[in-house]
């Protein structure tokens, strides 16, 4: 079965027809070509595929695409407009937490929305909201330290 | 994944029909995070898919000082973490809801998916036996109410007959304290090896209304009832704590398995019933007499 699914992507309307079965990862690589959600574990595990669902951190393997009808959907290629890197992104490459880099655009768009709730994480808390990322090269203390870089920075880290 | 129908009533009546029309090739979705990947593994094969996301009463999250709370089937563990009433009323709901799984589940997974998988191991469900929760379920006759402790048959098994829905978890106004620990190898991201709930009130320096529930360690969750027999009413005394937490152990039933065999499980038991006793009644305003 198919069904016509409406989705806000990364501030574009997209209309889509499509198999019941395909998961809102399936449709992001496989239909919109946006190659920054990672397909790691495709089982909710390794959060390489960590997107924004209005606005909140999912696993996009673990999605229907169907259940997203009517939703914004905000992925890696998403979170700038003219092609810089943001300040997070900025402080993954300047402390050194990015190696093979295959985790972190699920890194930042689960960082990222740790920041936007909460500006002034402590070192608990940034590894709790990283949790649900796998990363086999860093040993996260990198990256956690990135993140904490930002903690209590007004600027906008999005 | 074999093909399906996909279904996304906007009321409860709609959920019901569609339910009775498909049978037993109707599928329930909530947050998706379990049934994906037994779908995605080929475990279950369905042709019609029935998604509760439109269904706005199963999302509601509702609270009076008269009955208690009302938790709503589709409300999320994210909600759980967030909710300032169940920060205010039931703070152990947000405290366990936070240690499961990882932000990116807890974004989507539900109180009544982590309920209707019926996993022993489930999280939610010791402490919401500790609050005396009561499972509120609807079908096309009608709906009813059970204790939560018959709401769990088997594992993967509930009470829910066919064509039921479970639309809302009851909770009584809270009287004590509860905690909820969980044993697991990593912090995050693991089923609890064992998990016990406590709740608790004291008075006078008296136990009331003892409540001890066990996950991970039967082939349902289960309450410690003999364990919760030597707590109540009793002066507050370390032997007491240490005769419930012997006896919690001896009437769980795990069993061997990947992740602990079962005579470490009776160990953690009684470490567990013990440790979460003696918080309950550190923070309370019961002291302990030696």
């Amino acid at each position: 079965m198919k069904s016509l699914v409406t989705l806000d992507v990364n501030g574009d309307q997209r209309e889509l027809y499509l198999d019941t079965r395909r998961t809102l990862l399936d449709v992001l690589r496989g239909d919109l070509g946006l190659m920054g959600v990672h397909r790691g574990c495709d089982s909710g595990e390794c959060g390489a595929c960590t997107v924004h669902l209005d606005g909140l951190p999912v696993a996009a393997c673990l999605v229907l695409a169907t259940e997203c009808d009517g939703a914004r959907v905000v992925t890696v290629e998403g979170i700038t407009e003219d092609g810089e890197l943001t300040h997070l992104q900025r402080a993954l490459v300047d402390e050194g937490g990015i190696q093979c880099g295959f985790c972190t655009p699920g890194m930042v768009m689960s960082a990222m929305a740790l920041l936007s709730q909460n500006s002034n994480p402590s070192e608990s808390e940034v590894r709790a909201a990283l949790a649900g990322n796998l990363c086999r090269c860093t040993g996260y203390l990198k990256i956690v330290q990135a993140v904490l870089s930002l903690a209590g920075e007004q600027a906008e880290v999005a | 994944m074999r093909a399906f129908d996909y279904h996304a009533p906007e009321t409860i009546p709609a959920a019901l029909d569609l339910f009775s029309q498909l049978g037993d090739e109707a599928t329930i979705l909530a947050g998706g995070t379990d049934l994906l990947l037994r779908m995605k593994a080929g475990e279950l094969r369905t042709t019609g898919v029935v998604s509760l996301r439109r269904i706005a009463d199963l999302k509601k999250l509702e609270f009076s000082p008269e009955t208690g709370m009302r938790l709503g089937a589709s409300v999320t563990l994210r909600e759980l973490t967030r909710s300032p009433l169940i920060h205010r009323h039931y703070p152990c709901l947000a405290q366990t809801a936070g240690i499961m799984a990882s932000e990116q589940i807890r974004s989507r997974a539900t109180v009544g998916g982590n309920l209707c998988n019926a996993a022993p191991s489930a999280d939610l469900a010791p402490p919401l036996l500790a609050l005396s929760a009561r499972a509120l379920i609807i079908g096309l006759e009608g709906e009813r109410q059970v204790a939560l402790e018959e709401f769990f048959i088997g594992p993967g098994e509930t009470c829910l007959k066919p064509g039921e829905l479970l639309r809302a978890v009851l909770l009584p106004t809270p009287r004590g304290q509860t905690t909820y620990l969980k044993l697991t190898p990593r912090a995050f991201m693991d089923p609890a090896v064992v998990g016990v709930a406590v709740s608790l009130r004291q008075t006078n320096g008296d136990f009331e209304n003892a409540r001890i529930a066990l996950g991970g360690v039967a082939p349902t969750p289960m309450r410690a009832l003999q364990a919760e027999e030597e707590l109540s009413g009793s002066d507050i005394k370390i032997e007491k704590i240490e005769t419930a937490s012997a006896v919690a152990a001896q009437e769980c039933f795990p069993i061997d398995d990947v992740r602990a065999t079962a005579w470490y499980r009776r160990r953690m038991v009684k470490v567990l019933v013990r440790r979460a006793c003696l918080a309950l009644v550190e923070t309370g305003s019961g002291r302990m007499r030696s």
